[in-house]
């Protein structure tokens, strides 16, 4: 059936003998000091690097409706970011951040990306979060030939030279999700419900593509609920009488909160139905509640309960800095890769200069990405794995299946 | 009949009948504090949706005390008695700093009370965390009772239910029935001439305030156990809390059970024959059209003006 997300995956060898080079590559540099790469080199381009610091930009929500979904990548952003003074920077310079708010006003994220790119002259940007910021945002970055880092899984359709994209495109996640399901609990039927944007219609899309076409299922029912609607009753009656093998959601924000629990209410639990989710990760579960969500489905790349050394390390520090209480999601995890990626970009560009970092960056490979290994694409966006998570009452999720490394494909063909 | 079953079919609409009496009392519950402040005072009140925030984050503060003394099973009626007292308070004392100085600027107290509504929401987010946080909830409210194995009743739904009539009827008792509430229709059927026969109409406007405020903590504390708690939850609310109260005419109080019923109703059913989207827009829509005839809505309120 010709799985797109495996085509580009027979280069097992290349890619080891890249992690080698890429090791060997990172740990010449630093021991780096600034010394050896003077402010006039790795700067052209009027960035704000000076012979000790370079500065950096965080812009996301940290008031308004989306400071619930962004003040975790926030805080990735910072982890990380911290973390690589501690090892002495890059190139020898310290990271500054200035941090701005999105405020969860799109236009707001244009007018202070202008900010920091034309008066901060900030080297990088993490942020954005929404695909609405995002868009909003984008003209600006490509105007000024800033460089943005873009952690949340997305609905794919966009490429561009000034962004990367640290959270998996829709296929990604869709595609191997709906394979497992379909094979794993022999699903005929489904029942596609998401939020009224674009990012669930777009991803229902090519769910509805992919089971009709490859998955030789039916899809019995495709509904939309307004942003910030909670009132699931008729719907949830709709599915009743249509009795899916899956449901397939992907409702957002308070709405999902009670999306799951009136499911619950209304005799809908794991025990009688089965759900696959795109839309839960660790930071929507606090909400929602464990005892809503125990026995159901998430297709995420990262679940905090990932086993490996990694992720353990990369939990441990996250707990250290945020308090034990803290949960990670899989857009945390993402953010955290940020400013990773863009310190490889630098070193293998040895400049800080937006377009010679941009062309160093493809075919880098992170392996300490807690998510495990990730891989730059020419696209901009990474390689990564499909996980299905199944929650417990505790909000954590086990991971019940992963796939193979996939590769982005941000523009389908035959899912448009 | 569309190839289901007669049994099928009569599930349905057994439990869609509910969904949609469990709607009414939703949107009852939300839009009876402000029928009151909007309704009676003609306060535009913003932060109604904030009020109904109060109330539900004080439930889950008192889940959390139930959880460590280990009275789960009890503490929800507590919770929604501490969610009235904390909003009614809140709201006495925003009446005295901020409404009564805007009485006769009822455009600014539109500003003030959508400021208000956005520092309520920036406290909440200091105060709690931007995250969304549930509620421990008591067994007895969750899951569902099964009259057969088809059919399930939310148990959740029934208890809003419950609490929406309470609150109905102690809200009528309390207007039509007493001293308090004939203070209050007195005050704003004429505020002069209920000043000039010895009521404090000043007091009368703080504890109306208070008691719309206090309904609205009822109401949040009430949706733990069927919606979020963050710090934006209220703005979930408020939308549907005024096309209630606007609808069903502003000063009628049967006009707001009328208009929440219809809404409800409506809006359950074309939810069920199109799609959730659809549904609203077409609820949204005749409501617009009514009210381009019935400007007043559906109980204008016969005073001489």
């Amino acid at each position: 059936m010709g799985n797109i997300y495996k085509s580009q995956f027979a280069k097992k060898s290349a890619v080891v003998a890249g992690i080698s080079l890429a090791l060997g590559l990172s740990l010449g540099i630093n021991n780096a000091t600034a010394a050896d790469f003077p402010t006039a080199v790795v700067n052209t381009t009027g960035l704000a690097v000076t012979d000790t610091s370079v500065t950096v930009g965080i812009l996301h929500s940290a008031t308004g409706t989306m400071a619930i979904s962004e003040t975790g990548s926030i805080q990735a952003e910072k982890l990380a970011i911290a973390q690589i003074n501690e090892m002495g920077g890059i190139l020898g310079r310290k990271i500054e951040v200035i941090q701005e708010d999105g405020a969860s006003d799109w236009p707001t994220f244009a007018e202070k990306s202008k900010k920091l790119l034309e008066n901060d002259k900030v080297a990088a940007v993490f942020g954005c979060w929404t695909s609405a910021s995002r868009k909003a945002a984008l003209p600006v970055f490509e105007k000024d030939n800033g460089l943005l880092f873009y952690p949340t899984f997305y609905e794919g359709l966009e490429q561009s030279k000034n962004v990367f994209y640290t959270g998996q495109e829709a296929t990604q996640q869709i595609l191997a999700g709906l394979d497992w399901i379909a094979k794993e609990k022999k699903a005929k039927t489904y029942y596609l419900i998401g939020s009224d944007y674009i990012w669930p219609r777009t991803s229902m899309k090519i769910a509805r593509k992919h089971i009709e076409q490859h998955l030789g299922g039916k899809v019995v029912g495709e509904e939309y609920v307004a942003l910030g609607d909670t009132q699931f009753g008729s719907v949830i009656n709709k599915i009743k009488l249509k009795k899916p093998d899956v449901i397939y959601a992907a409702v957002v924000g308070g709405s999902n909160v009670a999306w799951f629990k009136q499911l619950n209410a209304a005799g809908l639990n794991a025990k009688k139905q089965t759900m696959l989710t795109i839309s839960v990760t660790e930071d929507e579960v606090l909400g929602i509640g464990g005892e809503n969500l125990e026995g159901f489905y998430t297709a995420m790349k990262y679940f905090q309960s990932l086993k490996n050394p990694n992720n353990e390390k990369f939990v441990a520090e996250f707990k250290k800095a945020y308090g034990e209480a803290a949960v990670i999601g899989d857009v945390t995890q993402a953010a955290y890769l940020g400013p990773w990626l863009w310190k490889a970009a630098v070193e293998r560009a040895g400049s800080f200069d937006v377009d010679k970092a941009v062309v160093a960056l493809p075919g880098y490979e992170l392996t300490t990405a807690p998510e495990g290994y990730v891989k730059v694409d020419p696209n901009h966006h990474l390689f990564s794995k499909l996980r299905i998570g199944q929650w417990r009452k505790d909000g954590q999720a086990d991971v019940v299946y992963e796939s193979e490394l996939i590769a982005p494909d941000p523009f389908p063909k035959g899912y448009q | 009949m569309f190839g289901y079953t007669m049994e099928e079919v009569g599930n349905i609409v057994v439990m869609q009948g509910f969904s949609g009496l469990s709607l009414f009392s939703v949107l009852l519950l939300m839009a009876l504090g402000l029928a009151i402040i909007f309704g009676q005072m003609g306060v535009i009140n913003m932060a109604h949706g904030e009020f109904m925030t109060v109330g539900a984050y004080t439930t889950v503060f008192m889940s959390k005390l139930a959880v460590k003394y280990e009275i789960v099973d009890s503490y929800f009626i507590f919770a929604i008695i501490a969610a009235f007292i904390l909003a009614f308070f809140i709201g006495y004392f925003i009446e005295y700093l901020l409404i009564r100085h805007l009485y006769k600027r009822p455009l600014d107290t539109l500003l003030a009370t959508w400021g208000l509504s956005l520092v309520m929401q920036q406290i909440f987010r200091s105060t709690f965390g931007a995250k969304e946080v549930s509620a421990e909830l008591p067994e007895w409210l969750l899951g569902s009772f099964k009259p057969t194995p088809d059919i399930d009743i939310p148990i959740n739904g029934v208890f809003v239910m419950v609490l929406a009539l309470i609150v109905t009827v102690g809200v009528y008792l309390f207007m039509f029935r007493s001293r308090g509430g004939l203070r209050i229709r007195a005050t704003m059927q004429n505020r002069i001439m209920a000043g000039a026969v010895g009521i404090n109409t000043q007091k009368v406007d703080r504890l109306t305030f208070a008691l719309g405020c206090g309904i609205a903590g009822v109401a949040g504390a009430a949706f733990t156990t069927i919606s979020s708690t963050g710090p934006t939850t209220g703005s979930l609310y408020i939308v549907d809390s005024f096309m209630v109260v606007v609808f069903g005419g502003a000063a009628s109080l049967m006009g707001t059970i009328a208009s929440a019923f219809g809404i409800a109703q409506a809006q359950s059913i074309l939810q069920f024959f199109m799609t959730s989207s659809m549904g609203k827009v077409s609820t949204l829509m005749t409501i617009v059209i009514i009210l381009m005839m019935r400007p007043e809505g559906l109980f204008a309120s016969k005073v001489r003006k």
